[in-house]
């Protein structure tokens, strides 16, 4: 049977055909679907564990133990998991463990943009790299296979290209493997005390040869021999551009992109007059196949930033493009994401921003809070980098920052990283108000489930962290809840913490405008009455979706009044936007914004 | 059936149905016999951002996004988006506009204007350009989540699909309580 799937959901296919029955993971753009799509198979078990550190450390157990384990991880997942990482690569693995690496040329959804293909070299481990979601269907069984056959972790690198295209996949039924799962001691190999690991460390290098060679002849390594001017040494999406603009050339497509299959180069560069090296971001096979002393073109003519699409491969190769661009007069407004109307972060980020403070943020929905006209956050570095920044900075300014010092960071992100910071705060007291935004979700990637929802990924119920609880147990004394869709209540709270010695924990609770649960919920939108509003636009501060402005040369209703004599508009609420939060009636001050009235 | 790669571009504005409404396209295409890749934004860019869905079909597909001036069929789903795609347009290219604005940000705040005039700007690059009403059709149809159908069905007409295709597709690609209405809207749109 055939099916149009995206390479995620290829993933997870290919992985439930193979056998695997168990997955963990932390949900990040692009990799988040290949999760939620295996914990929907029959008979499997897949978790969202707490980091990508955790969800790893959890893949090696089940590994150990013997099971075919997938670990799914957004491209900055792997820097949290480096640590098992790379000495997992020294242990091998008993069972099977493929780690997936979805990285994000272009940063669509990400803070940096760094090539995960060195971590491979970086920790001596294997890496496959699929173009479209036939071949990542076919590749994650591979990589069992090989992390099977040569006792190692095996990378599998996705880019939000092939994650997020769909093409056509051939489903195949499920294989079921043989129970190989037991207990079995063997402290040499797992118990990594220097003298042990010495002796892994050399069956790392040997592993190195044999993969090697293995990639010599491994069939998803192709070369493919057209018009022998021109030669293409590529992999993954890259390959599709290529070949869209080139169909003619000849091409090696590496399939494994670490190791590197060294003789096959060498061939195909023996037979190919000219080679271009094209690959998105760093130069990482251009540089091997350089150190092998063949003349290969590359970065001088490709960017070393964003992702390629063909018009990029061909504008590098045959010069300049003849684009008319820009023949467009019209100015064209920019249209940035923006926070939901109704979303909880709204008003939180509406008082700290008015605070006279630094503002340590972090990963999220409430990251978009930094945009006009709410701007309030100041940083922004990587999952759980508010808290520890707020309290090192409290430390360097002593005096000078008391009362000043906010970290926020949302309930996920507070739970994936956040957690041993916030200990920090108490055990080396600094004077920080740490706001947890806590909208009862991982909204950014799209509502997933984490320790504090009550619920796991396959929708069992389950214990709810408390972070009250959490924060009184960690050393901090001042722990106080507050409701960010009250603005008084939210300013008032932040100022008293503020001014107290020590750091304060506040809980900024309300759930994601998103949630199905709120979604249930029937909302009241509200209404601007153009007869009582003065166009002041202090609405207008929250950034709301929902309210807009209009001048009064642009209105069809000439009968509203001006109420002061400079009055250029009024403001009106688009009623199947708003859901009735209420937060701009509490900062309207001429009384004009109020429940639209159902004839009910 | 043409070699030739073809490539339409549906793009849009976070919640107006765009993923959805290219995921029919691309079926549609297989059961027409073709190949076909698309290309889709998820994460940040769905929070009201701009969103944009490549559709390619053809004998073999290989890249999932066009290149600029290659577009056969711009499917706007909003007025202003359609300015940000002209570059990917073939000379020749069709572009068939929903006649709906949606303001960004910066025009809510009343720091910058909405466009007045995108289809005379559109039609001063482009000889065929359509304007349709698809939230009035999807307000006829009697559901307004079926602007993305009627969208599909202002397509269709550019399309040399056969229509029992079309509607096999959208039979399987909606539950059974809202098929009528979308077949409905898709039919209005075709007409349009
Ligand atoms: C190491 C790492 N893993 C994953 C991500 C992707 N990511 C960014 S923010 C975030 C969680 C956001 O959830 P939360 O903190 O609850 O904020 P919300 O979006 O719900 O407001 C995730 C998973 C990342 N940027 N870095």
């Amino acid at each position: 049977m055939k099916r149009l799937m995206s390479g995620n959901e290829a993933i997870a296919r290919g992985a439930y055909e193979y056998g695997v029955s168990f997955a963990s993971a932390y949900p990040g753009t692009p990799s988040t679907e290949i999760t939620e799509e295996f914990s929907k198979y029959e008979g499997v078990y897949a978790e969202w564990s707490p980091n990508e550190k955790v969800a790893l450390e959890v893949g090696i157990g089940a590994a150990v133990a013997g099971a075919k384990a997938l670990v799914v991880m957004k491209h900055v997942g792997v820097n949290v998991a480096a640590d098992p990482l790379f000495t997992v690569s020294y242990t091998g693995i008993n069972g099977g463990l493929v780690i997936i690496t979805a990285d994000d040329p272009s940063l669509h959804s990400s803070q940096n943009e760094q090539d995960n293909r060195n971590y491979a070299r970086f920790a001596k481990l294997p890496m496959l790299e699929p173009s479209d979601s036939q071949e990542a269907k076919e590749f994650i069984k591979h990589a069992f296979e090989m992390s099977s056959k040569f006792d190692t972790p095996v990378f599998l690198r996705m880019t939000t290209r092939v994650s997020h295209s769909k093409s056509v996949v051939e489903l195949e039924d499920r294989v079921e493997h043989e129970d190989t799962l037991a207990i079995q001691h063997n402290p040499q190999k797992y118990v990594m005390v220097p003298a042990n690991a010495r002796t892994r460390r050399v069956e790392v290098e040997k592993r190195m040869l044999e993969l090697r060679k293995f990639s010599e002849t491994f069939s998803e390594n192709k070369i493919e021999i057209n018009d022998t001017e021109n030669g293409i040494i590529t992999s993954g999406m890259s390959y599709n551009y290529t070949k869209d603009v080139f169909p003619d050339y000849s091409y090696l497509k590496l399939g494994m992109v670490y190791p590197l299959p060294v003789n096959m180069i060498r061939e195909f560069a023996s037979k190919v007059k000219k080679i271009y090296v094209v690959e998105e971001l760093d130069p990482f096979f251009e540089e091997q196949i350089r150190a092998l002393g063949i003349d290969v073109i590359g970065k001088e003519i490709f960017p070393y930033t964003n992702e390629f699409d063909p018009g990029v491969v061909q504008t590098a190769i045959m010069g300049e493009s003849s684009h008319k661009e820009g023949n467009v007069t019209v100015q064209i407004p920019m249209r940035p994401p923006n926070l939901c109307p109704g979303c909880p972060h709204r008003g939180l980020f509406y008082v700290l921003g008015r605070l006279d403070a630094f503002i340590a943020g972090d990963i999220g929905c409430y990251t978009l809070s930094f945009m006009k006209p709410l701007e309030g956050m100041d940083s922004c570095i990587c999952m759980g980098a508010s808290i520890g920044m707020a309290h090192g900075m409290s430390h360097a300014l002593k005096e000078k920052g008391k009362g000043k010092i906010v970290g926020v960071i949302g309930d996920s992100t507070f739970i994936h990283s956040g957690i041993t910071s916030l200990l920090n705060t108490a055990y080396n007291n600094s004077n920080v108000v740490i706001v947890i935004a806590d909208n009862r979700t991982t909204a950014m990637t799209g509502m997933q489930d984490h320790p504090a929802t009550g619920t796991t990924l396959q929708g069992r119920k389950t214990k709810e962290l408390n972070f009250a609880a959490l924060g009184t147990a960690l050393g901090i004394v001042s722990v106080r809840t507050i409701n960010p869709f009250n603005i008084k209540e939210t300013r008032s709270v932040m100022k008293e913490e503020l001014s107290k010695d020590g750091p304060s924990l506040v809980l900024s609770n309300a759930p994601c405008a998103l949630l199905r649960s709120k979604q249930d919920e029937k909302v009241t939108p509200l209404r601007i009455d153009p007869d009582k509003c003065t166009g002041c636009k202090l609405c207008l501060r929250l950034g709301c979706p929902a309210i807009s402005w209009k001048n009064f040369e642009d209105l069809s209703d000439t009968l509203i009044q001006k109420k002061t004599k400079k009055q250029e508009g009024i403001a009106t609420i688009d009623p199947s936007l708003c859901n009735g939060c209420t937060l701009c009636e509490q900062l309207c001050n001429s009384g004009s914004i109020e429940e639209v009235q159902t004839n009910e | 059936m043409s070699n030739a790669t073809k490539s339409i571009l549906l793009a849009g504005v976070g919640g107006q149905g765009i993923l959805r409404a290219s995921d029919i396209l691309s079926q549609v295409m297989i059961e027409a016999g073709y190949d076909v890749k698309k290309s889709e934004v998820h994460g940040m860019a769905q929070r009201g951002g701009c969103v944009t869905s490549h559709v390619r079909y053809g004998k073999k597909v290989y890249s999932p996004i066009a290149k600029k001036e290659d577009v056969d069929i711009l499917l706007s789903f909003e007025k202003l988006e359609t300015l940000r795609y002209l570059n990917f347009m073939k000379p020749d290219g069709t572009i068939i506009i929903n006649n709906t604005e949606i303001y960004p940000p910066s025009v809510n705040l009343g720091e910058s204007k909405y466009p007045r005039n995108v289809v005379e700007e559109v039609t001063r690059h482009f000889n065929d350009v359509r304007v349709i009403n698809a939230s009035d059709i999807a307000n006829q149809a009697g559901n307004m989540r079926t602007v993305n159908t009627a969208m599909l069905g202002a397509l269709s007409v550019k399309l040399n699909i056969g229509i029992k295709i079309w509607e096999d597709v959208l039979h399987i690609a909606f539950p059974e309580n809202v098929f009528k209405e979308n077949l409905d809207a898709f039919n209005l749109g075709r007409n349009a």
